[in-house]
């Protein structure tokens, strides 16, 4: 997902009164605001439609809508509203909105989904804007009770000053006659010299979590509640047939094995007896698709790679430039199924009661979740409450709600709350898997090798068909051709999309990096191999295809000085480097290897230097650039699944390693200081690495690779 | 069954083998240790016992025996702990925060043992904890900085 995302939801601002005398300030869709001109209908909207409540002690409440997932949303909104509010953020008390799309959607994608990178950039005006209007109120009410021009008060530290007299009264004391005043619609808000915005602030979540208690949604707890072991068909969508309980409620404090068409959960008063309840039965399961093989599923990506797909995007002529140019270079890429491997693995709990069923859970898509388990219950979606949570690791996979609805499902079937937990194996085996992708490059170059056409058939599943429809457009999924020619200047190009969705019982997602990680993969290497095609450095080659002024051309050149590109490495060492625009982003790494042995790979060092606009807070940009690169390095290095007669083989982190501390290479992160609108930042580094590996290693001396992971065995740091 | 936890004697009616881990959370509220992995393969369950790490997730409560367990919960308690909070504060480590109270304990373990440790000996004895937020840099700086810090107090 990218910054082609328009702002097609117009808030406005709403404001209104509650039970509790808060002063509320929040957004909703436009049109509702008309409705609720009636006291009865205002209230109803902004109960928990708000996103700023000011109680009259003058405690500041955030409603953040946008999931917590250790990206640091509720840190960076929190600042945005303080910008505004004249606070600091950590007078904020930042709560999570429950799942509900109206009074949470997005501005940028409609639902109220945290992904593709798009957290601040949705909240960057929304936010502030709240924070404004909260201000102007409160500075009218107090310039009322002065008897004065409002214009003559300023709002500072939490509270309102008339200088010229020095009278001063606190947010709180203002609030009862701030509720009666109209609310700003479209307040103005600071264009720059910023005061919170751009510090480097401590997240607002870092004390809670290293003392043990941040609540995840595998910490609820709340009295009488249950805990169950959950399994599901070890083949991808095979069903149930039938188990025998006994073996499971022999168990000491086993109190329910609960039967589900796709799953069996066994139900006890702690998970430890659970799970060791579930261990002892054996299921009998059929269906689904026994001979699924991961060779299939590449053979059938590789055949679409053979035929001519949809036309993304094109421009000039790039057949006619390809038949006059003076060498014409073939590559071919495949790149695997990934699993998520969130460390805080899937787990719900649930009450379900006779006419209503209350969820507790970490989403990245809580509004969705509340409507697909309404559904699934036969209960109005009023009827179904989602509490949100801190997520332990997201990275894509709780976008989708499907495992929340079975959780729904099989709690509906037990008295009273119960927490349903996945064993790692099952959060492992039951993903919902970045799928395939592979991609045919042909690039014709002139006889001094330059490029004079770029033709890129990307072959992969459309997401986007379900998950965000308006991002398919005539049939082309946008996600899956985003940045699939890169930042350059090609004289004559070509983008085409094949679609080849996974078979029945395979569930496909939304991973971390989304189209641009498999795209930046291709594109980084074709122009890296072109580069050693034509004897030329590959970041002058790059710095000659970019862009006079741009901003992608400035983070290249950045990277080259902060990493000593070209300076003298030992034998057997290299250097790669590779770049990428996306998500409204930045971004340039270079990577620094060793070839220690034939077979093996040592990471020695990673430079990046990101341009990613505003930075709201620097600190968390910093974190989550180091941790997208780290996510793309266990990609890299690591990053497979397969399937054998219809099950997943990886099971564990035994048979699915990720980087460990031993492996880590040193890491310099640069931020570039800028007043562009804001980028997201979550996903560039995911999607800017793994090219940069693979160059290096090539320039190390080892072999141009074209499909992933990296078959070399990792080095521990020297 | 009665088990020390945080300096305190806890009666708890399970199985012993029941994992601590499950224990810890579901028996006794405390979901400040977390689980992972089930199979001490990623250390998100790290308590120590009798200043040792152990993964919690693998360890029968029946096998604790009058073994102190001290949980992330009590962790500031201890001059180690404290100085490793602090640090984990200064440097910016937590991101999504889930595998960090493991880190923590995991830390503090290796402090215990080694006041000072080198990248190589912080590499033996973190190796073993997984991040998947990527905070290794940060773990790594914020344990040499308490490191540091309790050297500079003693």
């Amino acid at each position: 997902m990218s910054a082609t995302f328009e702002t097609t939801r117009r808030a406005v601002l709403a404001f209104g009164a509650a039970a509790a005398g808060e002063l509320l300030i929040g957004f909703t869709g436009k049109g509702i605001v008309a409705q609720a001109q009636t006291p009865a209908a205002r209230d109803a909207i902004l109960q928990s439609g708000t996103f700023i409540r000011i109680d009259r002690r003058g405690q500041i409440f955030l409603v953040v809508p946008y999931a917590e997932m250790g990206q640091g949303a509720l840190a960076a909104v929190a600042m945005l509203v303080a910008e505004e509010l004249e606070v600091s953020p950590y007078a904020i008390k930042t709560e999570m909105a429950p799942g509900d799309d109206k009074l949470y959607g997005h501005p940028l994608l409609g639902d109220q989904i945290t992904g593709g990178s798009l957290g601040v950039r949705g909240a960057w005006k929304q936010m502030r804007q709240a924070g404004a209007a909260a201000r102007i109120v409160l500075i009218q009410a107090a310039a009322q009770g002065w008897s004065v021009d409002p214009s003559t008060c300023h709002a500072q530290d939490g509270y309102i000053i008339h200088a010229a007299s020095g009278r001063r009264a606190p947010y709180g004391d203002l609030v009862e006659r701030a509720r009666a005043l109209p609310v700003p619609q479209d307040p103005p808000i600071r264009d720059g010299n910023f005061k919170v915005i751009g510090k480097s602030m401590r997240r607002t979540d870092a004390a809670e979590k290293v003392n043990g208690s941040a609540l995840y949604g595998i910490d609820v707890r709340m009295p009488g509640l249950k805990y169950a072991a959950l399994m599901l068909s070890p083949v991808l969508g095979g069903k149930l047939v039938d188990v025998d309980p006994a073996p499971a409620m022999a168990i000491r404090g086993v109190s329910q094995v609960v039967k589900h068409p796709e799953a069996i959960a066994v139900v006890a008063s702690n998970t430890g007896a659970a799970r060791k309840g579930l261990a002892a039965l054996s299921p009998r399961w059929a269906g689904g698709n026994t001979t699924l093989r991961t060779a299939d599923l590449v053979a059938d990506l590789d055949s679409g790679t053979k035929v001519a797909g949809l036309v993304a995007t094109t421009g000039g002529d790039s057949a006619a430039a390809m038949a006059k140019a003076a060498k014409v270079h073939q590559m071919d890429f495949r790149m695997p199924m990934l699993a998520h491997a969130a460390m805080e693995p899937l787990n719900c709990t649930v009450h379900y009661r006779q006419n209503a069923c209350e969820i507790w859970v970490g989403s990245q898509g809580p509004g969705r979740a509340r409507k697909q388990v309404a559904a699934a219950l036969g209960l109005p979606e009023d009827a179904v409450t989602v509490h949100n949570h801190h997520i332990g690791g997201g990275f894509g996979r709780r976008l989708q709600s499907e495992w929340i609805v079975l959780a729904a499902e099989i709690g509906s079937k037990v008295q009273g709350p119960v927490q349903i937990c996945w064993g790692r194996e099952q959060d492992f085996r039951h993903d919902a898997f970045r799928y395939h992708n592979h991609s045919a490059v042909k690039v014709g170059v002139d006889d001094k090798g330059k490029p004079v056409s770029f033709e890129h058939r990307v072959v992969g599943p459309s997401i986007m068909s379900w998950f965000l429809p308006a991002y398919v457009r005539d049939g082309v999924d946008l996600d899956v051709v985003n940045g699939a020619s890169g930042s350059y200047e090609w004289p004559n190009h070509r983008v085409e999309y094949v679609r080849k969705d996974p078979p029945a019982g395979l569930l496909a997602g939304n991973w971390r990096g989304v189209g641009e990680t498999r795209n930046c993969f291709v594109v980084e290497t074709v122009v890296d191999e072109l580069a050693y095609q034509a004897g030329q450095d590959p970041v002058q080659y790059r710095r000659a295809l970019l862009k006079p002024g741009s901003r992608i051309l400035h983070v290249l050149d950045r990277v080259a000085e902060a990493s000593k590109w070209g300076s003298p490495l030992p034998r057997g060492s290299g250097r790669g480097v590779s770049v990428l625009e996306g998500f409204g982003s930045y971004m340039a790494v270079v990577a620094e290897v060793e070839l220690p042995g034939s077979n093996s790979l040592r990471l020695k060092r990673i430079t990046a230097v990101v341009d990613c606009g505003q930075p709201v807070n620097p600190n968390i940009v910093r974190q989550q650039i180091e941790g997208g690169l780290i996510y793309g390095i266990s990609a890299a290095l690591y990053g497979r699944v397969t399937i054998h007669n219809g099950q997943i083989q990886q099971t564990n982190f035994h048979d699915h390693p990720v980087l460990r501390m031993n492996e880590m290479p040193d890491m310099e992160v640069i931020v570039i200081d800028s007043k562009e609108a804001p980028g997201g930042v979550g996903e560039p580094g995911t999607a800017v690495l793994a090219p940069a590996i693979t160059n290096a290693i090539k320039a190390a001396g080892g072999p141009r690779l074209y499909s992933l992971p990296i078959d070399l065995t990792v080095e521990s740091r020297a | 069954m009665r088990i020390q936890v945080n300096g305190t004697a806890r009666d708890v009616e399970v199985d012993p083998d029941t994992p601590l881990l499950w224990v810890l959370r579901d028996v006794l509220n405390m979901t400040g240790t977390k689980f992972g992995c089930g199979a001490a393969l990623c250390g998100a369950c790290t308590v120590m016992v009798d200043g040792v790490a152990v993964r919690s997730c693998i360890t029968e409560v029946g096998s604790i025996g009058s073994g102190a367990v001290t949980t992330i919960e009590k962790l500031g308690d201890t001059k180690t702990g404290q100085a490793l909070q602090k640090a984990w504060l200064d440097v910016d480590v937590v991101q999504c925060g889930y595998c960090q109270s493991g880190q923590l304990m995991q830390a503090a373990a290796l402090l215990e043992v080694n006041a000072q440790p080198d990248d190589a000996a912080i590499d033996d004895a973190m190796a073993g904890n997984i991040c998947r937020c990527g905070t290794y840099p940060r773990v790594r700086a914020a344990i040499k900085q308490a490191a540091a810090d309790l050297k500079g107090r003693r």
